[in-house]
């Protein structure tokens, strides 16, 4: 017994169980009032209780599904549905991925070279480091739209405006975490450099470079899930052209709560895969760069 | 020739609670294959002495020369190495590429490294530790590769701040052993820090003995022990005789006012 307590997987198992028992209980009592108004009009009265609960977790339109048909709608939307096709939630997952992705690789990259400019000269950290913050307190909701119709009406529409969110809101945590990384040498350590007399590019790739490489992937961890979001909101305003945030937004105008809560969770899993993603790049590095196993 | 040579030499930290008079009015000679000790209770200057030596800190009045030259010149001839009071090493690099850092940054050919590498951890005792990782060897290992580094190309002059003040007495007096057999089969010239007298006349052919508030030298002496020092030569009436004076020397300018 004392074994199973301190197992990991015991622990998860118990936390999800109680979660789908809780969203079981709701999904009860909250569509209940529509399921009355049905029965009511049906004329129906004193329901047996299992078809109650057969017809609560079987509405078309429920203002909380149940667990089960969030996973069958799930199910169908990811493998048998075509993924070709915009019934596929693969289909949508892609779209949001790859604007995700690539506003990934830009922010992170705007966020090193941010870091390295601030590091280096104190003229632009005294101007540049309000700048990056204060961009941070723009609520990405209120800016995406505007984003999204200013590139369209100069031609540039799909993936672009997108990656452009997300590298918004990505390239902060870099920023942050790699400037806090250049300057983790210490005294020591860079004294130790200019006895060599070592020029600055040998300073940075020898020392401050792999000094901040820690840092780096935690940043990286926070500013991909950020990207997800920045995808995910910059797809709203574009409607149809697809990517899990047009499915939210389609769901969400035709009640179709399932649907929405099924793309929810393909959210979620893309985020959970890409920063384990990123992790296991970080377990490689570390590994290589002679971490204690 | 001299390689070391400081005039009148001043330095003095503007801080917040005023003027720290960190070295003042130091006069000194160090002579080529000399090995000098500073020794001195702390805030006596002798890491900063060593430090402007070594071009980390400026003085602020005087004069120093260094190898004839001023010490950013001679710091951009790379003519020196300088052991930290901490090992200081990479943890990502492994010793050997440790020990490397300094030839990769002075452009050293791959095959002069390797060979440069190997004699250097030859020198210090550390062969067939060469892709260790820093974590995986004891402190005084750490700060044997840390001098391997020092070493490794090879400058005439070595700068140690107190490279084994955190070591025990053990490891400390071999690493001692170790570095004057260095010494005597190198030739360069070692400028040592260190608050521990045994060590500082063990080691050296001269003492330079300083005190703190100003930071000044308050006696040189020169050893008159031999070359040749097994560790037993400490309980020697030579040895202790020097000692007694450094300690004579220590106390005298040593105020217990604060």
């Amino acid at each position: 017994m004392e074994r199973l307590t301190q197992n990991t997987w015991f622990a998860v198992l118990v936390v999800v169980s109680a979660i789908i028992l809780i969203w079981y209980g709701f999904s009860i009592q909250l569509n209940m009032p529509w399921q009355r108004g049905v029965y009511a009009r049906a004329g129906e009265d004193g329901v047996p209780l299992l078809q109650l609960l057969s017809d609560l977790w079987s509405q078309q339109r429920p203002v909380l599904p149940a667990p089960h048909q969030v996973a069958v709608e799930f199910w169908n939307s990811v493998f048998l549905a075509n993924p070709s096709t915009p019934r596929s939630l693969i289909f949508h997952a892609w779209i949001t991925l790859s604007a995700t992705g690539l506003g990934f690789l830009f922010g992170t990259l705007l966020g090193i070279f941010l870091a390295v400019l601030i590091v280096h000269n104190r003229a632009v950290d005294r101007s540049l480091m309000p700048w990056v913050i204060a961009s941070q307190t723009i609520p990405i909701l209120a800016i995406a739209p505007m984003v999204v119709v200013v590139l369209n009406s100069v031609g540039l529409t799909g993936l672009i405006p997108k990656a452009l969110i997300s590298t918004y809101l990505s390239f902060f945590p870099v920023v942050v975490g790699m400037v806090k990384g250049f300057r983790s040498p210490d005294a020591l350590q860079l004294d130790l450099m200019r006895t060599y007399s070592a020029s600055g590019a040998q300073m940075f790739w020898k020392l401050r470079w792999p000094s901040a490489l820690p840092f780096l992937f935690t940043s990286m961890k926070v500013g991909v899930a950020a990207s997800l979001v920045g995808a995910i909101v910059g797809e709203l305003p574009t409607g149809a052209a697809g990517g899990l945030g047009s499915r939210l937004l389609a769901g969400s105008y035709y009640g179709q709560t399932t649907q929405i809560w099924a793309a929810l969770f393909m959210a979620a899993a893309l985020s959970a895969a890409l920063i384990f993603a990123i992790s296991a790049v970080q377990k490689l590095t570390q590994k290589a760069m002679g971490a204690p196993a | 020739m001299s390689v070391v040579e400081a005039e009148g030499l001043g330095l003095t930290f503007e801080t917040n609670d005023g003027p720290v008079h960190a070295l003042s009015d130091v006069n000194l000679t160090i002579d080529k294959g000399e090995f000098v000790s500073f020794i001195g209770p702390s805030g006596c200057g002798k890491t900063t002495f060593l430090r402007v030596i070594a071009d980390l800190e400026q003085p602020t009045s005087g004069t120093i020369t260094v190898n004839g030259t001023t010490p950013e010149k001679a710091r951009k001839q790379r003519s020196y190495g300088y052991v930290f009071q901490a090992a200081g090493l990479y943890p990502w690099r492994t010793i050997e590429r440790n020990v490397a850092l300094p030839l990769e940054i002075m452009g050293y050919a791959k095959a002069e490294q390797r060979e440069r590498i190997a004699r250097t951890l030859d020198l210090v005792n550390l062969t067939g530790f060469e892709k260790k990782y820093p974590w995986q060897l004891s402190g005084g290992m750490q700060q044997r590769a840390s001098i391997a580094r020092a070493l490794s190309f090879d400058a005439d002059l070595l700068l140690m701040d107190e490279p084994f003040g955190a070591l025990d007495e053990i490891v400390r007096d071999h690493l001692n052993d170790q570095l004057l057999q260095l010494w005597a089969k190198t030739d360069k010239t070692i400028c040592f820090v260190t608050h521990s007298i045994p060590e500082a006349v063990y080691l050296s052919t001269k003492i330079v003995v300083m005190s703190p508030r100003p930071g000044r030298v308050t006696d040189i002496i020169e050893s008159t022990l031999p070359k040749e020092r097994p560790l037993d030569i400490r309980e020697s009436p030579e040895f202790l005789e020097i000692a007694a004076r450094v300690r004579d020397g220590l106390r005298a300018g040593h105020s217990y006012e604060e």
